[in-house]
């Protein structure tokens, strides 16, 4: 389906995550992050870098990943993206969210 | 002579003994296997083992009797892999030089990793069910259980086999129902993902389960530490869940060996090619099953699959062709809903589980992601062709390694 984010129309699935990833850019994010309720703060786009990072490896994302990345401990990361920090921070950065088989 | 080593003798390393000794040419190739345990255990059942469905013989052989004669089989603690050197070091400090090395050493579960999980609790009325052990402590108690609130919990993932968490409870549902105190349990899901089930056809299709059964259901919680002296477990925004019996999943690690030889990621997995099985490091180094970081079900049909496809990459490797990138990440999983039903799942790295009909297009007869008996039968037929089928590497029939579309409503999907 598709969604005016940053007017402009992006390609989303059911829950809002973006398709793909090639739509995405700074404005998208800012727009996905404040209808989170989250203004984007350097500390927000230094865990978004990391998250990207860690997708375009094609590795797992995890609270220990998050605890070992060097980037945020675990308090900052829930400060940051208050709620289910992972699947807020996996939405903006424009990468899926993570999954179990179903 | 060459050498093929072969380091893990579960259903992975099994399968692949059994697949390159029917394969390689005898006198060119020495195959070797090397594990540390006599005992083979056929995990899927330790989801049965606590509510007495299987026995304890069930689900436990001597893993030698699944290796052809032709390959060499050493029962010994692994101490090193020198990638450097191509040789593997065993604890007794024997050495094994090779030309192509297969990591087959699986993953575990490491409730050290939670402050607290690991407590004088243990087994009172902290439990696993991943290890033998653990699934035979929680059936003793079972017996014995007056009732209370059951928490089952996955810690963090990727866990070997996703779904048992959730079959399990569906299964203790069905347990102290037949026992007459289901009025006496109260049972919650707790999970770090953001729901039961997260795919979004799956959640259409199934979430009627947990209401229909009564299971409450506790998300995004991620464990900080188990409150072991106040039976309460709490996670890092600080929600607490208590219990009088949890039953958790704990931290899925790979071996320690890989952590030792430099060879794994945060959780000791092996990096490996997700489409060829190499090793991303060393090009004589393969990987099979939950040994590997594949993004991908830590489950015995994935790793059977991969099997077939590996063992082919293997003999390219060895004629210097270039390798297949044919894993597709197929799985193929019944999941048992309790009272003598189950679903079951087929998909793969890019398509989610669907409707349909398996493996025959329009006919099954077995259903995709729908309840029946039949699917229960599979599944409780599936302990027979494990160890007289898939162990010994035989195809299973009309199941291919890659994923069939045929007969699944794709349709939905977006």
């Amino acid at each position: 389906m598709k969604k005016i984010i940053a007017d402009r129309e992006i390609d989303v699935n059911e829950e809002g995550y973006l398709v793909d990833f090639k739509q995405w850019d700074k404005e998208v994010c800012r727009s996905l992050a404040e209808e989170e309720g989250i203004s984007m703060t350097e500390r927000h786009w230094d865990v978004i870098e990391y998250l990207q990072d860690k997708h375009q490896k094609e590795e797992p994302l995890s609270i220990r990943g998050i605890k070992k990345s060097g980037v945020i401990n675990i308090k900052e990361f829930y400060s940051l993206f208050p709620g289910g920090p992972l699947k807020k921070s996996t939405l903006i950065a424009g990468i899926p969210k993570p999954k179990s088989c179903i | 002579m060459k050498n093929v080593v072969i380091l893990g003798a579960g259903t992975s390393g099994t399968m692949m003994a059994n697949h390159l000794e029917s394969t390689l040419p005898k006198k060119e190739w020495k195959i070797t296997i090397v594990d540390q345990y006599k005992t083979h255990y056929y995990q899927p059942g330790f989801l049965f083992l606590p509510f007495d469905i299987y026995t304890t013989k069930q689900v436990k052989k001597k893993g030698a009797k699944f290796l052809p004669k032709g390959v060499n089989y050493i029962q010994e603690k692994i101490d090193l892999i020198i990638p450097e050197k191509n040789k593997v070091v065993l604890a007794d400090n024997r050495e094994l030089p090779y030309d192509i090395l297969i990591v087959a050493t699986g993953t575990k579960t490491v409730p050290e990793e939670i402050e607290g999980m690991m407590s004088p609790k243990w087994y009172k009325n902290v439990f696993d069910f991943y290890t033998y052990e653990g699934a035979k402590a929680l059936r003793d108690k079972f017996r014995t259980w007056e009732g209370g609130k059951l928490v089952v919990h996955i810690t963090e993932m990727p866990i070997k086999c996703p779904v048992a968490p959730l079959e399990f409870a569906f299964l203790a549902d069905s347990y102290f129902k037949n026992k007459g105190m289901r009025d006496k349990v109260d049972i919650t899901f707790v999970t770090p993902l953001d729901g039961a089930f997260t795919k979004p056809r799956a959640t259409e299709a199934l979430h009627y389960l947990l209401e229909e059964k009564n299971i409450k259901e506790v998300t995004d919680f991620n464990i900080e530490r188990v409150d072991y002296e106040n039976n309460k477990i709490i996670d890092y925004a600080d929600t607490e869940v208590e219990y009088d019996l949890l039953v958790t999943v704990p931290t899925n690690m790979g071996d320690p060996l890989l952590e030792r030889s430099g060879l794994g990621d945060d959780l000791n997995y092996i990096p490996t090619d997700k489409a060829t099985l190499q090793s991303t490091d060393h090009e004589n180094i393969f990987a099979i099953g939950d040994a590997t970081n594949l993004p991908a079900s830590k489950a015995g049909s994935v790793a059977h699959f991969e099997a077939e496809i590996l063992t082919e990459n293997i003999l390219r490797y060895i004629n210097g062709e270039e390798l297949k990138e044919e894993f597709d990440g197929h799985a193929n999983c019944f999941i048992e809903t309790g009272g003598g039903k189950a679903l079951l799942i087929d998909f793969n790295y890019t398509t989610e589980p669907v409707e349909g009909t398996f493996p025959f297009p329009g006919v099954g007869p077995l259903k995709l992601l729908k309840e029946s008996r039949m699917n229960h039968m599979g599944k409780l037929a599936f302990r027979w062709i494990y160890w007289n089928m898939l162990l010994k590497g035989v195809p299973i029939p009309f199941v291919d390694a890659q994923m069939s579309e045929k007969g699944k409503q794709l349709e939905k999907v977006k």
